[in-house]
């Protein structure tokens, strides 16, 4: 069944209030929680377990992908389909071959990293319930946000909204769905 | 309750952002210059002389399709003249952005959040003006795709042990991969003029790029992982594009270009055109848009700096070019050494050589380096100077090589320059652009700069 709402929101005006609301969340037992800041604040991603990803892996994945591509594409283009014999001197001239090879790596790499940050983080995706919140709009410009889910198994409403209060934030409000 | 709390801690040792700034602030005053109907008389000015010299530009390229690239003073033995004169200085310029944007962020110098994003855009427009010159010289541009190595009927592919493919390669990485930057960079600031705009239209339009950005902390953590890897992968990029151009010299056997010290020389050139050019742009824009407590007398003096250093190895390499064209004993590349300094490019020599080896040298005067009009004045002496070298190297070692009686002096036509001064249209029209459409200063970058964006941890 789905909650009739998507979850409780409260509004904090500095970083280091959002960072103890986090923490404070987190050792109350709630798992669904999501925190909105207008920059990246590494204290945070401590706050709620966020340091691994997998982004390298693709990056080390595509990028390698990448330089094999380009360099069996010169190995087939000059030894195979187009061989060109220039004073007898070997086909297979893997010096020549080096910066291709470097570039497509580079390449494949930087594009499995943006397709693997929108990848990982879901996006695009233009609606999301937190927009319904009015007063989100600042979380791009100077406020902050702590976002706990309707589906984590610890939420109640009465009781998750007083946890909230008891944070001291400037306020509590509904998502809606 | 006050909207904001100030915090007047001394923001940071050197100041690179002025006392007084909040969240909001900062937000306010990047995103009005966007999201303002009043235009600047300066912004109107700079974008009309962009557009009346793009349409030079557009006309000296109808000129040069309809009679073919014999327009420009391409005569044998000098084939490559302006073309790509033009095309290693604006590659060159581009270095810059990537140099702040990649390089300075591995190295954590936190100065480069304020001016990264518009180094960025100076990036992506001088590698499309670059790119230009060798498209237009191929003499039958809608056929680059040749270039490429694809399935075709005519069963030819290209030479992959040439350092001109080479090229096609490295500067198609280079575009696509600083494009990919700068975006991924945008998002944020994107969501941000969502946010604020009133223009329903602007709402949407700012609301698709920035991809349902929402500032959270989940995304917030993958992106930072997703800007060091970047940054990792541009860095070697960037110096591989500039010494891969430098390989289109070195590896042909003309003398004066057949060197091994080209590679580091052209990435020290570059990184120090690119930073003329990034003080050429920063010091009146933040004159006309106010942004003094942004980009700050502490970023135009890192930049002037930077811009030393750099000079003091291009310096460096003219005398070692010097020396190495006696001392290698070869006959050939001492006439060319000779034939620089007094030939017919002798008055374009001994102007590089006051631009590039003595007017840095100025830069050792803080006095020079803390006035805004005089490094203005400076950074377009380098920008003059830097154009001047890859003539010198290009023309010169061309008209006259090995063989006296193929010796020939290059004259540039109308058209070479009125191409070269209309891609100066086209960067300044896109440049204009971007600075009306989209946050020339990246917004988030600079939260981060504040005291207040420091979190204070209970001690327990």
């Amino acid at each position: 069944m789905k909650a009739p709402y998507y979850g409780l929101i409260a509004e904090f005006d500095n970083p280091t209030a959002l960072v103890a609301a986090a923490r404070a969340a987190r050792e109350k037992g709630y798992r669904k929680l999501d925190a909105y800041s207008p920059f990246p604040i590494e204290e945070l991603s401590d706050a709620l377990h966020l340091h691994r990803n997998r982004l390298p892996l693709i990056v080390l994945i595509g990028g390698l992908t990448g330089g094999i591509l380009g360099y069996l594409l010169q190995y087939y283009v000059t030894v195979w389909d187009f061989p060109i014999n220039i004073g007898g001197r070997p086909l297979h001239s893997w010096p020549a071959y080096i910066i291709i090879t470097f570039e497509m790596t580079i390449l494949f790499g930087a594009l499995s990293c943006v397709l693997g940050l929108l990848g990982l983080c879901r996006l695009p995706e233009p609606y999301h319930p937190v927009f319904n919140v009015p007063r989100f709009a600042f979380a791009s410009r100077n406020r902050f946000f702590l976002c706990i889910e309707s589906t984590d198994p610890l939420f109640d409403k009465e009781k998750t909204s007083e946890f909230l209060e008891g944070l001291e934030p400037r306020e509590v409000s509904e998502v809606a769905h | 309750m006050p909207d904001e709390t100030q915090v007047t801690d001394q923001p940071a040792p050197q100041k690179i952002i002025a006392q007084g700034y909040t969240f909001g602030t900062v937000t306010d005053q990047i995103a009005t210059v966007v999201l303002t109907k009043k235009t600047p008389v300066f912004w109107m000015a700079s974008f009309a002389l962009g557009i009346v010299l793009l349409l030079l530009f557009l006309l000296a390229v109808g000129v040069l399709l309809l009679k073919g690239v014999g327009v420009w003073g391409l005569r044998t033995p000098v084939m490559w003249g302006f073309a790509i004169t033009n095309f290693v200085w604006w590659i060159g310029i581009g270095h810059a952005g990537t140099l702040i944007s990649a390089i300075l962020l591995l190295l954590n110098q936190r100065w480069r959040n304020s001016i990264n994003r518009f180094a960025e855009a100076m990036t992506l427009f001088a590698v499309a003006c670059a790119g230009m010159f060798p498209l237009l010289h191929l003499g039958r541009p809608w056929l680059f795709y040749w270039l490429f190595p694809y399935p075709n009927t005519m069963a030819i592919q290209p030479n992959f042990r040439s350092p001109l493919v080479w090229d096609v390669f490295a500067v198609s990485t280079y575009a696509t991969v600083s494009a990919l930057f700068w975006y991924v960079g945008l998002m944020p600031d994107l969501a941000t003029l969502r946010d604020r705009t009133q223009n329903r239209v602007a709402r949407f339009i700012y609301g698709i790029m920035a991809m349902g950005w929402r500032g959270s902390a989940r995304h917030w953590s993958i992106y930072e992982t997703a800007s060091l890897l970047l940054a990792g992968l541009a860095t070697p990029l960037v110096l591989s594009v500039h010494t891969v151009v430098s390989f289109d010299f070195t590896i042909g056997i003309v003398p004066g270009w057949h060197s091994t010290f080209f590679p580091p020389y052209f990435v020290a050139g570059a990184i120090y055109s690119g930073f003329a050019m990034v003080l050429a742009l920063a010091i009146p824009l933040r004159q006309v848009y106010g942004l003094k407590g942004l980009i700050t007398d502490t970023h135009l003096d890192n930049s002037a700096k930077v811009m030393l250093g750099t000079g003091l190895i291009v310096a460096y390499a003219y005398i070692m070019e010097a020396f190495t064209g006696w001392y290698s004993g070869n006959v050939y590349e001492h006439a060319v050494t000779v034939n620089r300094m007094t030939g017919p490019y002798a008055t374009q020599y001994w102007t590089l050589v006051l631009c590039n080896i003595i007017a840095p040298n100025f830069l050792w005067i803080k006095k020079i380096r803390q006035t805004p009009w005089l490094l203005f004045t400076w950074s377009l002496i380098v920008l003059v100077g830097m154009w001047l070298e890859r003539y010198v190297i290009i023309v010169s070692s061309l008209a006259q090589d090995n063989l006296v009686s193929s010796w020939r002096v290059f004259q540039a036509t109308r058209w070479d320059w009125a191409t070269y001064v209309g891609t100066i249209g086209l960067f300044l029209f896109l440049f204009f652009l971007f600075i009306r459409l989209l946050p020339m200063i990246s917004i988030f970058e600079v939260r981060t700069l504040l005291p207040q964006a420091k979190v204070e941890e209970e001690r327990g």
